[in-house]
């Protein structure tokens, strides 16, 4: 930096100027599928080499494990794992980005909020023939976890694991309060009434009764939406539904805990989310997805315990979600790539996911071992909920309205606007977003 | 070498006695063909693949709605007539000169701490120099992460601290204003590295003859710091706050970080790119996306301009 000139500091400049937010955009073509519709289980020395994308490190393990189990049956199909993180939507991103060049692995995780963005898009190939040439078998997983991944009557997706929702409670917490242990039995005004207690109890000390994470519907107000009777979106994914009298009342539930100091208030959740609360000992009470069950009891230890969702003034009905396999339409090798998938969808790849205990396998009955992982707390509850559970919520554009919950929702929980006014205001913004997908 | 413009020759290998023939060179050649643009070559081709080529891009996207695979369709000037009737363009409008102005208030501070770190005799001097660059070379993600613990209402160092004084801490990440106010403080504390090198190159610039002189005229110390220092400064000062001024504007990872999901304070909060974020990667409208990416670009470029303008008055190259 000798000399500073004039020149010098425009080039600079104006570099600056032209970086990275400009530099984002960039497209091509979809072609649609080359929809090899039927199926029969290729030749076993069929070679080829397939990349699997995923976006959890954590489960890398167990993901190689079941690849060599596949190489058992299909020595010549090579299988790359690869791991793009999906904080901050990098996995997103990339496959996004894939997408649009037409080169998208072979096989990739696929979550709810997307499926039908990419289906409608036809960026995927459809999975009948696996169904029909019995390589896969729908009945073996839950069924709205099936629902989820059939975009115009046709699978996308073949279910890999699960998360669904239930009530954490930590035992020396409650027992310090006197407040007895959540049960089954437990409705809302029980689940308010005990939270008032214990809040009450340690008034002073940071300590709340009952909360949930608010920065996303599933683990929080999607469960109470559906307990107090309305819903998050019609069921043809054109229409929203927070502007009923039961989503209404559902959002109104978390107004009224935050209100009464049964939960920390908005701008308290936002510094330290709930979750990150219970795992610390200040909270006694926590709605959330089955997916924490792992850090948690590594945190407290035998003082968790797990409780199926209080009953609200309809249901205790929870939302499911979980992750599917899929395969791009444009697929260079459809029979590979599907058989690896009927493979991915089999009991034994279930019982390898199982015996890690990070998710629960979407195979029925191979969910024991997840369950067994963590004796005595009650995990049998999120495995009962996936049965009376409700998709998770979706359309085609599904970022669009989340964009808008989290834009919305914190000033009616928080009381800012009452809670109708900000469904109303929520219903019609996304009422318009959806009619903006065709 | 082909070129026959340039001949080399090399010393001889004979005996001492010879006398070295003349280093024949043509210092300024006539004509050098295309040489110097292949050398040129590959920092023209990456300007014009990564930052000159998606300029034309988006601003051909900013004409269009694009279709989330591909496919964009021409629909003329809608997305800029969205953009001057979307309500939380001029709120993030202000809360970006809010910011870009608080993180402009580290170039005098880091005029002030220049000027004692260049001062004759101070020992450690690099291993300060080291500390205040340390931030601007770290991850703005680490450091947003750590920060929006230290801010933390509840659990916060900052609040512990307040509350030993007996005053109540704010909610800092998530009270419309502080929050604001939060993020800037970091992004001034990020900057101030940057600030400090530069300024501090500056300084040693400036000859020490000139101390001398103003010494013997019984100049003081501060007389000295705002008669030579400061005059004499302005051209670092200038490049400094140009960029300032465009990072200022381009402020995301910070926020994003520091601020979190569902945040109430966003509004009063989130700057331009936020919402061009917002919508490029979240709701998938990547085309108004680029609408609001020209509309930073032009502001960029603009107060860019006004800063080359103003800046005949009051700074003096030597």
């Amino acid at each position: 930096m000798t000399h500073l000139t004039r020149r010098s500091i425009l080039s600079l400049a104006a570099l600056g100027a032209a970086t990275a937010t400009l530099a984002a955009c960039s497209g091509g073509a979809a072609t649609g599928g080359a929809a090899a519709a039927a199926y029969t289980a290729p030749a076993k020395d069929i070679s080829a080499t397939l990349t699997y994308a995923i976006w959890d490190a954590a489960q890398k393990p167990a993901m190689q494990k079941i690849v060599d189990l596949f190489n058992v049956q299909y020595p010549n199909i090579k299988v790359n794992i690869d791991v793009t993180p999906s904080k901050g939507s990098a996995y997103w991103t990339k496959i996004q980005t894939l997408a649009s060049s037409d080169s998208l692995p072979d096989v990739f995780w696929m979550n709810g909020p997307k499926i039908k963005l990419y289906a409608e898009n036809n960026q995927l190939l459809p999975l009948d023939g696996l169904a029909e040439a019995k390589a896969v078998d729908t009945s073996n997983y839950p069924k709205a976890l099936v629902d989820l991944y059939t975009v115009g009557g046709k699978l996308y997706g073949v279910p890999k694991d699960f998360d669904t929702i239930a009530l954490f409670y930590n035992k020396a917490l409650l027992r310090e309060a006197g407040v007895t242990e959540p049960t089954a039995a437990w409705t809302w005004d029980d689940l308010k009434t005990s939270g008032d207690k214990i809040s009450k109890f340690y008034a002073g000390k940071g300590v709340y009764g009952f909360s949930g994470d608010l920065t996303g519907g599933q683990t929080s107000y999607y469960n109470t939406i559906l307990g107090a009777g309305g819903s998050i979106i019609s069921a043809d994914g054109k229409k929203s539904g927070f502007d009923e009298a039961g989503s209404i009342a559902g959002l109104q539930f978390w107004r009224d805990i935050i209100d009464s100091g049964v939960s920390p208030n908005m701008q308290q959740l936002t510094d330290t989310l709930a979750t990150d609360m219970f795992t610390s000992r200040k909270l006694a009470l926590l709605m959330d997805a089955s997916y924490i069950v792992g850090p948690t009891h590594a945190a407290l230890g035998d003082d968790m315990g797990v409780v199926a969702l209080p009953k609200g003034p309809t249901s205790n009905q929870g939302v499911i979600h979980g992750l599917a396999n899929v395969i791009p339409a444009n697929a260079k090798n459809p029979d590979a790539a599907r058989a690896f998938v009927a493979f991915l969808g089999t009991k034994v790849a279930a019982e390898v996911q199982a015996e890690t205990a990070t998710v629960i396998p979407a195979f029925n009955d191979t969910q024991q071992a997840w369950v067994d992982a963590v004796p005595g707390a009650g995990l049998q509850v999120f495995l009962d909920a996936a049965r009376t559970a409700s998709p998770y919520p979706i359309s085609k554009n599904t970022g669009a309205w989340n964009s808008l919950e989290g834009q919305l929702l914190p000033q009616a929980f928080a009381g800012t606007k009452p809670a109708a006014d900000i469904a109303k205001d929520l219903a019609t913004k996304m009422n318009e977003a959806l009619s903006q997908e065709a | 070498m082909s070129n026959p413009t340039t001949e080399l020759r090399a010393a001889p290998e004979a005996g001492p006695e010879e006398k070295p023939a003349p280093l024949r060179r043509r210092l300024v050649a006539r004509g050098d063909g295309a040489w110097p643009w292949l050398f040129i070559l590959p920092t023209v081709f990456g300007i014009t693949v990564f930052y000159l080529w998606p300029i034309i891009q988006t601003f051909y996207y900013s004409f269009t709605k694009w279709g989330v695979f591909g496919g964009a369709k021409f629909i003329g000037l809608d997305n800029y007539v969205r953009l001057f009737s979307d309500s939380s363009i001029p709120q993030s409008l202000l809360n970006t000169i809010i910011y870009t102005l608080i993180v402009l208030m580290g170039i005098p501070i880091a005029v002030v701490l220049s000027a004692l770190m260049e001062s004759p005799g101070l020992k450690f001097a690099g291993f300060y120099r080291t500390l205040y660059f340390i931030p601007y070379i770290t991850m703005p993600a680490a450091v947003g992460i750590v920060w929006r613990l230290v801010f933390n209402g509840d659990f916060g160092p900052i609040n512990w601290f307040l509350s030993l004084l007996g005053i109540e801490g704010p909610y800092w990440t998530s009270t419309p204003g502080f929050a604001l106010a939060a993020v800037a403080t970091v992004g001034l504390w990020m900057s101030l590295g940057f600030n400090l090198i530069i300024i501090g190159a500056g300084l040693r610039e400036i000859p020490q003859e000139i101390y001398e002189a103003a010494e013997m005229d019984g100049a003081s110390r501060l007389r000295q710091f705002f008669s030579i220092t400061v005059p004499l400064l302005t051209p670092s000062i200038f490049f400094v706050s140009v960029v300032t001024v465009i990072s200022g504007f381009q402020l995301f990872d910070l926020l994003y970080v520091m601020m979190g999901k569902a945040n109430l304070a966003m509004p009063q909060t989130q700057s331009l790119v936020y919402i061009f974020y917002n919508h490029a990667f979240l709701e998938n409208d990547k085309g108004y996306a680029a609408a609001v990416g020209i509309l930073i670009l032009l502001i960029i470029a603009a107060l860019t301009a006004v800063q080359f303008r103003v800046q005949r008055k009051w700074v003096n190259y030597v």
